[in-house]
């Protein structure tokens, strides 16, 4: 069974109010009233940090990061940003505090019929008053630093999915956020564009002193950057969250299990099943 | 056993009512958004040249076929009774008056209505809609309004070019090849064609066909189910809603114009 958080969360509500940027409150949510996706989640992500949710495919990461921008309502609790609780009935607040937000989307998201240069010009052009040759110098600056400056002319279909991903960086990042989303910013990226991502990230939020959150199952490397993580397990619960030297010496053997990859634990790999045998028609009897 | 079917048709009225004020809704959020939409005109003007161009070619073969045929059939029928002099008149008179509108309206949402739900479709099937939304950009006005007016715009042209087209082919078929007199076939259709109750009503026709298959192409596209398979049924319904509605709004439209009591 897993055990009591890591860090049980007198680390972050000892903190003044002001370093509390988003607040998780007892959060339950589902997409329809048959399922729930979070569980109770309570969870406080600190102003000017880098934050990493981790946890295995559907326990309900991005959901959450959904939540923090207004997508869907929660079933019940609160979520609040800069002590202010996200009412998605509201649109002139969803649309105010979206302007303060980017995100990475997990597969890009990028606009298909619009180029590479576009597609990071758009937030500019939406949302500011900016001339051209403004926007061009900012749109080439994001470019460079996601190393595609050289691929700004051309279209969607032209470029990998890496590339795409690093795209969507660059526009995540256009107009300079204060809070910055990421969904499974590694997925897909090779080994050197890995690491020049994860230090854009660390590096952006120092720089800019932005609040970053990143959702990811790359558990070393989230670790490489962030000041603290969660770690969520189906259906929907944090079950350990601390600092990164704290959590890799974690005793809690679900948390081991997931930070080590191992494949036996209390996470099973194979979804409940039949034995194979006995599908196979190999059991005793059968044929 | 009659109460099962009694509620089933319940259920059924209550899924219609529901269905029909979520589309009221939607079109008068998109009428909400058309004012801060057309301050950036550019978008809208786009598409009237993209929905334009997408159904040019089939509109005017179209119409070239239909001027042919029904060049055609109304002298056979005509020259029955003596009256071959009138096909200029007939054919452009159910031309600019029904076939003109109509048929451009059909061919526009198989054409470019498809191409819209679809476009619109994968869009939100690749996440870029919601990316918009968390962007705080509306996808209703930066996606869907200037569509929706480019299509409304670009009907009315699309059917006078019909029309027109239509006129042509009628003449090289009435007159270069069976041989009715050239100004005849003119004169008839200056005296007997009025430009504000036939011209004038068959503009207005095409524009209310324009609001139905832009609306209903729209429409499907942003609720259409995120697959393949939800975009690829929301093509078919695009195609099969806008022609119905087209078809019964025809006749409602036609009633109330051409009246003679």
């Amino acid at each position: 069974m897993p055990s009591e958080p890591v860090s049980t969360s007198s680390a972050h509500a000892n903190l003044p109010a002001t370093d509390k940027l988003i607040e998780f409150d007892h959060v339950t949510f589902g997409y329809d009233p048959a399922s729930t996706v979070l569980s109770d989640i309570s969870a406080t992500f600190q102003r000017g940090k880098v934050t990493a949710i981790l946890g295995g495919s559907g326990c309900g990461k991005t959901t959450l990061l959904r939540l923090i921008g207004g997508v869907y309502p929660v079933r019940s609790g609160s979520v609040r940003i800069a002590g202010e609780a996200i009412d998605t009935r509201n649109a002139e607040q969803l649309y105010k505090l979206r302007r303060r937000l980017g995100m990475l989307f997990q597969f890009g998201a990028l606009f298909t019929d619009l180029s590479v240069f576009e597609n990071v010009a758009f937030p500019l052009r939406e949302h500011t008053d900016l001339d051209d040759a403004m926007v061009r110098d900012i749109v080439l600056m994001k470019l460079n630093a996601v190393g595609l400056r050289g691929a700004a002319q051309f279209r969607i279909s032209q470029i990998s999915g890496g590339m795409a991903r690093r795209v969507a960086l660059a526009r995540a990042i256009a107009l300079d956020p204060e809070l910055l989303l990421y969904d499974e910013p590694f997925t897909g990226l090779d080994p050197i564009a890995m690491g020049v991502t994860a230090n854009l990230i660390r590096k952006l939020n120092d720089a800019t002193g932005s609040t970053s959150l990143i959702v990811s199952h790359d558990v070393q490397e989230c670790f490489e950057i962030c000041d603290y993580a969660y770690i969520m397990a189906a259906p929907g619960k944090v079950i350990a969250h601390g600092r990164p030297e704290e959590l890799n010496a974690s005793a809690d053997p679900q948390v081991r299990q997931f930070i080590r990859g191992e494949p036996d634990g209390p996470v099973r790999f194979h979804y409940p099943a039949t034995p194979l045998a006995q599908d196979l028609g190999l059991a005793a009897g059968s044929r | 056993m009659i109460t099962d079917w009694i509620a089933a048709l319940g259920r059924h009225a209550l899924g219609m009512l529901r269905a029909l004020g979520h589309h009221a809704f939607f079109f008068w959020e998109l009428l909400r958004t058309l004012p801060v939409s057309l301050r950036r005109p550019r978008f809208a003007i786009a598409q009237v040249h993209a929905l334009g161009n997408l159904s040019l070619l089939v509109i005017l073969s179209s119409g070239l076929a239909v001027g042919f045929v029904l060049a055609l059939q109304t002298y056979y029928a005509l020259a029955t009774y003596g009256a071959a002099d009138s096909v200029g008149l007939v054919v452009n008179l159910s031309l600019v008056r029904e076939l003109g509108p109509v048929v451009t309206a059909l061919l526009f949402a198989g054409r470019a209505g498809t191409s819209l739900t679809a476009e619109i479709g994968l869009m939100k099937a690749g996440e870029q809609l919601a990316a918009m939304e968390l962007m705080a950009v509306d996808p209703k006005s930066r996606v869907l309004a200037p569509r929706f007016v480019g299509g409304i715009v670009a009907m009315p042209i699309l059917a006078l070019l019909f029309s027109a087209v239509g006129i042509l082919g009628a003449y090289v078929v009435a007159v270069l090849l069976i041989g009715l007199d050239a100004g005849n076939f003119w004169a008839i259709m200056e005296s007997g064609v009025d430009v504000r109750r036939d011209l004038g009503n068959g503009i207005i026709k095409s524009i209310v066909f324009g609001v139905i298959c832009s609306f209903v192409a729209v429409y499907q596209g942003y609720e259409a189910k995120a697959t393949p398979e939800g975009v690829a049924r929301a093509t078919t319904r695009t195609v099969v809603i806008s022609s119905l509605t087209v078809l019964a709004m025809d006749f409602v439209l036609t009633a109330l114009m051409f009246s003679t009591r």
